[in-house]
């Protein structure tokens, strides 16, 4: 029971992590335990997932786990596959007899509420110091193993031990479940609300301000945590997609301050002022996503609230609109006989600075507004709203490092800067490697741009270290709603470190979206409080727009799913009920190509494929009217790489003999990956003859080979070679840079004191999705380049593009900045460890595993092998993906390459293969000079099946020159790639062609996609 | 977004014969007058005739050369115009004849007065989706920031113009999300810093001469996407570039006269779209 211990001690600890209550000596066993860690870890997963494993409710919750799952896939690189097998299938049996998977949602919650009991209850017999305050981690760890998707085969090294142990507890836990049941929880969706001890404690009244500017009171426990409070705020409002909103309060600063769900109100508080107001934390890129009606209304009277009060600035023409459209929502249609129309408007308060000139406008648009529901009203509301610059955007007061004052907004794209009214910088998340405070110093770490090689840190002050920790908070947040899948697990136990180890504990916008999906109850009727119009809601009003209002097209699949639920709901028994519709929805959802509900499974899928793209707009416009983009969409959709076509045979089979709950986190999952796809419509318009694997027989084949050639001394160089045969390649060669930086990071994490904390956005956990993105990112500028080289055709000059000077200006100027900055040097500097960690892969294959958990230990948990964040992105397009291999080659030991037999499983379409060729890194990176650029460019030409792309850097570094050389080739096609001959070849051309340089890397990946196998 | 590009209406200015010697210029070269006129007349006739444009043309006035160049003195978006201030001072007065023009045609009008703010409309690229203003000798920062206060529902980004007059000197709009960029070393720093700071994705068009990536787009009813662009004997390699563009209505228009005096096609309209309705 030692790992177990290991776990739970770091499960408790994540609990708290936010928790002002930290318990020293417990930190300190975390620190002697965290060796034990991460094997405990796995175990635990594991443990989790037998048990857990299709009961489905995980998608309600966070799934911070992820970092633990992907420790735990470093090993299959090593694995020997038969254990591999066993568990998998012992995954697999075990996944069968669980009963209540079928039962209704709110029961398998209920369950799985209970489980976390006996969780924390086992937690508190091997730990006499455990707090009570660890539910929501409990929750979350439950719930993240249960995500996880079945072929996933996570193997400990220890393999079969473990999986008695586990099972003992299982049994235990199932036991003990029953006492626990009665432990009630109020919402439907989310965990339970609980009290922190059962014991009797004083009721303190609290004071919720609501967004129609009515009080809620309540009463609750001196030591209720924010949470509570919260819930029995959604629970009045009846609001179910509550993941969009909080409470907040006024500090003794006067300033707002959003309350912790996971903490104490009292602590948080520090006072005997009870008052919180409901508001609006995450504002939705793309609010007609939201499923109900009564949520974006609540929306909408968060944005009337911000746009009359200024925080939202908008024209005067848009601000006649939206009070336009606030008018027919709250009085219906206009009456011409109506005496005096303007005392009606004149009551309401629609902009900062309204008057009569408004008020006329507002009413001669309402006039043409006529026959719009409240519902259809609220919709245009937002339409208009979202569009607007400051839309989401929450500003903060700060100077910059010359003391200008400025502004920093953060929101869902990333954090923007502002002068005045001018916006002057922008970080996109994917640029951001870390988000940190200390003092009142705020730092983003920015990750390098394409010709440089060091990331630079950008810092701002703010007016004292309140408010750098309140806006690192937010970005955090924000970061990890509106980009990760799961929330990231509170910070690994360091030991010694103090700080912030906050993180966002609710859900991401992802999971709450696929939560929503869900969303099964007949639209709520709720009361528009300042006219008390009862809204008339429309079941599918979140694909309503105007135009498509009266078209009975089925263009609307939330409506014709809410109708499947009725009718089942009608003719079955009430435990059945809710899960039959789920299934009904399911069925239509995944077999886009073949079933004969064709329609709406395109619908279905536009409806997901949404989901990811807020930032095109256009494109959902688009696909919502025409039916080739969906298309084409949905084609994409279902590329999304690794090519996993969601099969109908496939989802059909789940759907009889699988619970319904793990076919939802499938859907999760597809969701994750379509980002990716959509991300990219040009590439994907320019391969757009992509075929649908789901009925076609055909096998593709996809190669990549990349070959990195650096030498150091005059002349080093740089060569990858890809040669795949899809969009997905790109990625491929991504993450490799990727992983690189996650481990820079790991090492730079180290020091810390009190007044800070970072907050690195896509170490491992978030690799799975913030990778992605990343590698969007990539593409997106491959796609620019194909963009040029396309309409430029081949021969003309724009076609090479020559980039010598490609840092901007803006970028110039952080890096000028940061050099005086003590964290910039503690970045670069680290890079030589980073380095070092680097060697890790070409370890010879036997000792790699001992290797790993040494890594393990030393960087805590981010410098995973090269290969495993791609293992991660496989993982996420769940269930065709299951052949995973990976050889890691080094050059020291001059193995050329070992194949490792690839484990048997049920169902085989993609095979991906990556071998990975690094020599000894004998590269000055280390050295921690930045250099001098010289040039750079980037050569890309393409033919039919082979794209190549030639980087090309020439950096000025202490004296010596450097060339990098990168090349890159892409082959695709559809005939089988000798992947030995293709490195062989790759590295010979590398040497031929620079024989004064030497090869450093050399990365082959193959994707490979199977014919499906029928079973 | 939706409607980018569907002008109603567009004002233009003739030219004065103080032109050819007194305009401003950031080369000495010698104007035709004659033929910078008629080059004028084609390009009014393509925005009139052509196009089917509601064309208002503004007398020329002696007394300020450069106001042909109308597209400096007024930056219009929706039903709001915003009468700028000139960067250049003997440009100031060029915007009291545009701003009765805008006034008759029903928009909103919002001066600049700030006088230490500056801006000339060449600087400002609207996307459809946000501004770029282009922080160059004629224009500032407090121009910018007057600009954005004005058009408060869009985003406004300040980007350096390194070299060259204005930032349309070598950009403009393509088409919805399409930017078309020269390929000079800044204006390529331009355009990735526009895209840094953008939420927005932009498709871009390089073109080989800076100058050529100053077109006319217009989205027009019965004619789709319409691309006025300078001519193959101006620049021809650019020309072979525009040809790419399949789905556009390509209009080549000669501007080599004015071009002498930084004179580009966008400089010599202002395109405004009315609503038959709002």
């Amino acid at each position: 029971m030692t790992t177990e211990a290991g776990s739970e001690t770091e499960v408790k600890e994540k609990a708290e992590e936010s928790a002002a209550e930290t318990d020293q000596s417990e930190k300190a066993s975390e620190g002697a335990q965290e060796v034990t860690d991460a094997e405990g870890e796995d175990k635990e997963k594991e443990k989790e997932k037998d048990g857990k494993e299709g009961k489905g409710i995980a998608r309600y919750l966070p799934t911070w786990l992820k970092k633990q799952k992907s420790q735990s896939q470093t090993s299959p690189t090593k694995e020997e596959p038969p254990k591999e097998e066993s568990n998998s299938k012992d995954t697999q049996e075990e996944d069968g007899p669980v009963p209540e998977v079928n039962g209704h949602a709110e029961e398998v919650e209920e369950k799985e509420a209970v489980k976390s009991d006996e969780v924390k209850e086992q937690e508190a017999e091997s730990h006499s110091t455990a707090s009570a305050d660890t539910e929501p981690a409990k929750e979350e760890k439950v719930q993240e193993s249960a995500e996880k998707s079945p072929e996933e085969t996570v193997v400990t090294e220890e393999g079969e031990g473990v999986e008695e142990e586990k099972k003992e507890q299982e049994g235990e836990g199932e036991k003990e479940g029953e006492e626990g049941g009665e432990e009630g929880h109020t919402s439907i969706f989310q965990s339970p609300l609980r009290l922190v001890r059962k014991s009797k404690m004083k009721l303190v009244v609290c004071r919720v301000t609501l967004l129609d500017g009515t009080d809620f009171t309540c009463e609750v426990e001196k030591r209720a945590k924010g949470q509570f409070l919260f819930f029995k705020v959604c629970e009045h409002l009846n609001l179910m997609e509550k993941d969009y909103f909080g409470l907040s309060y006024i500090d003794s600063h006067e300033q707002k301050v959003w309350l912790d769900p996971t903490k104490e109100i009292k602590r948080q508080i520090r006072s005997n002022n009870w008052q919180f107001s409901f508001n609006v934390k995450f504002y939705p890129p793309d609010p007609s996503l939201l499923t109900e009606d009564i949520t974006r209304y609540l929306l909408c009277l968060q944005l009337r609230e911000d746009v009359a009060s200024g925080r939202l600035p908008c024209s005067f023409v848009t601000h006649a609109l939206l009070g336009s459209y606030t008018l027919q929502a709250e009085v219906g249609d206009y009456e011409p006989d109506q005496p005096r129309p303007l005392d009606n408007v004149g009551q309401l308060t629609f902009a900062p600075n309204q008057n009569r000139e408004m008020e006329e406008k507002i009413v001669e648009l309402h006039k043409s507004h006529r026959g719009m529901t409240p519902a259809q009203a609220d919709v245009q509301f937002l339409e208009n709203a979202k569009k607007l610059s400051m839309y989401g955007v929450d500003l903060h007061h700060a100077k910059d490092s010359e003391g200008v004052d400025i502004m920093l907004g953060v929101c869902a794209n990333g954090l923007l800067v502002y002068k005045d009214r001018l916006r002057i910088n922008r970080f996109a998340w994917p640029k951001i490697l870390k988000i940190s405070y200390k003092r009142n110093n705020f730092y983003i770490k920015i990750r390098p741009g394409e010709t440089e090689q060091f990331e630079s840190t950008v810092g701002f002050k703010l007016q004292n270290h309140r408010s750098a920790k309140r806006l690192w908070k937010v970005c955090v947040e924000n970061h990890s709603f509106f980009r990760l899948n799961a929330p990231e697990p509170p910070t690994k136990a360091r030991f010694l470190t103090l700080g912030s180890k906050f993180r966002y504990s609710g859900r991401t916008q992802a999971q709450s979206r696929v939560a929503s999906s869900l969303i099964d109850r007949p639209a709520p009727c709720f009361e528009r409080t300042s006219s008390k119009r009862i809204s008339r809601s429309l079941d599918g009003a979140p694909m309503i727009r105007i135009t498509e209002a009266t078209s009975e097209n089925g263009g609307d699949p939330h409506l014709e799913l809410h109708s499947d639920s009725k009718v089942m709901e009608v003719d079955l028994s009430p435990g059945d009920a809710e899960a039959t519709p789920t299934q009904s929805l399911e069925a239509s959802e995944p077999a886009p190509s073949q079933s004969p509900n064709r329609v709406h499974g395109d619908n279905i899928y536009v409806r997901h494929s949404n989901l990811m793209l807020e930032d095109h707009d256009k494109t959902q416009d688009e696909v919502l009217k025409h039916q080739a983009s969906i298309s084409q969409l949905k084609r994409s959709f279902m590329e999304a790489p690794p090519p996993s076509p969601p099969q109908p045979n496939q989802w059909e089979k789940r759907l009889t003999s699988s619970p319904a709950p793990t076919i939802r986190i499938q859907q999760q999952q597809q969701v994750e990956s379509a980002p990716q796809a959509e991300d990219a419509p040009v590439a994907e318009n320019e391969i757009s003859d992509t075929k649908e694997p789901a009925k076609t027989a055909e096998v593709e084949i996809e190669e990549t080979v990349v070959v990195q050639e650096v030498s150091i001394a005059p002349k080093p160089g740089l060569v990858t070679v890809t040669s795949p045969q899809e969009v997905t390649v790109e990625k491929e060669v991504v993450v490799t840079v990727e992983t690189k930086e996650a481990k820079q990071e790991s090492v730079s994490s180290e020091s810390e004191s009190e007044e800070e904390a970072e907050y690195q956005p896509n170490v491992s956990v978030s690799i799975c999705h913030t990778q992605i993105l990343e590698e969007e990112e990539e593409e997106e500028e491959e796609e620019e380049k194909k963009g040029v080289s396309v309409p430029d055709a081949p021969s003309l000059p724009a076609e090479v593009e020559e980039e010598p000077e490609q840092k901007n200006n803006a970028e110039e100027e952080i890096q000028a900045k940061s050099n005086d900055d003590p964290i910039t040097t503690q970045a670069t500097n680290g890079h030589s460890l980073p380095e070092d960690s680097a060697v890790a892969p070409e370890e010879e294959e036997e000792e790699e595993e001992e290797e790993q958990e040494e890594q393990l230990k030393m960087n805590g948990v981010a410098s995973v092998v090269e290969a495993e964040p791609r293992l991660q992105v496989i993982c996420c397009s769940e269930p065709p993906v299951v052949k995973t291999e990976m050889v890691t080659i080094s050059d020291t030991f001059a193995a050329q390459k070992t194949e490792i037999a690839t484990k048997e499983v049920p169902i085989v379409h993609t095979e991906t293969k990556t071998i990975t060729y690094e020599a000894a890194q004998l590269d000055g990176n280390g050295d921690g000079e930045p250099g001098v650029l010289m040039t750079a460019q980037t050569i890309t030409s393409e033919s039919l099946c082979t794209t190549t792309t030639t980087h090309i850097t020439k950096t000025l570094k202490g004296g010596l020159s450097e060339t990098r050389i990168e090349k890159r080739i892409v082959i695709t096609g559809d005939c089988d790639i000798d992947h030995d001959q293709a490195l062989a070849q790759a590295i010979k051309e590398a040497k031929e062609q620079h024989p004064d340089m030497s090869v450093t890397r050399v990365v082959v990946h193959k994707e490979t996609e199977l014919a499906e196998e029928e079973d | 977004m939706a409607g980018f590009g569907h002008y109603t209406h567009a004002i233009v200015r003739g030219i004065p014969a103080s032109l050819a010697k007194e305009a401003l210029r950031s080369s000495q070269s010698e104007v035709d007058l004659a033929g910078a006129r008629k080059e004028h007349e084609a390009y009014v006739q393509v925005l009139g005739t052509r196009l089917g444009l509601e064309v208002v043309e503004l007398p020329a006035d002696e007394s300020l050369p450069d106001c042909v160049f109308v597209e400096d003195a007024v930056v219009v978006c929706g039903d709001t115009a915003l009468i700028t201030r000139p960067g250049a001072e003997s440009r100031r007065k060029e915007t009291e004849v545009m701003k009765a023009a805008l006034k008759n045609l029903n928009l909103n009008i919002v001066e600049m007065t700030d006088e230490n703010a500056t801006l000339d409309g060449g600087d400002v690229l609207f996307t459809g989706q946000e501004f770029f203003v282009g922080l160059s000798k004629r224009t500032n920062q407090k121009g910018a920031e007057i600009l954005a206060d004005v058009f408060k529902d869009y985003a406004v980004s300040t980007v350096p113009v390194l070299q060259g007059l204005h930032l349309k000197s070598f950009c403009s709009m393509g088409g919805p999300g399409l930017i078309l960029i020269g390929s000079s070393e800044h204006a390529q720093k331009t355009l990735k810093i526009m895209q840094q700071m953008s939420d927005h994705r932009y498709d871009k068009l390089t073109l080989p001469d800076d100058a050529a990536a100053n077109c006319l787009y217009m989205n027009l009813p019965n004619k789709g996407h319409v691309l006025v662009h300078p001519t193959a004997e101006e620049y021809p390699e650019s020309a072979t570039v525009f040809d790419k563009l399949k789905d556009h209505m390509l209009i080549p228009v000669s501007n080599i006269e004015k071009t002498k005096v930084d004179g580009a096609l966008t400089c010599c309209s202002v395109l405004i779209t009315k609503r038959a309705n709002i």
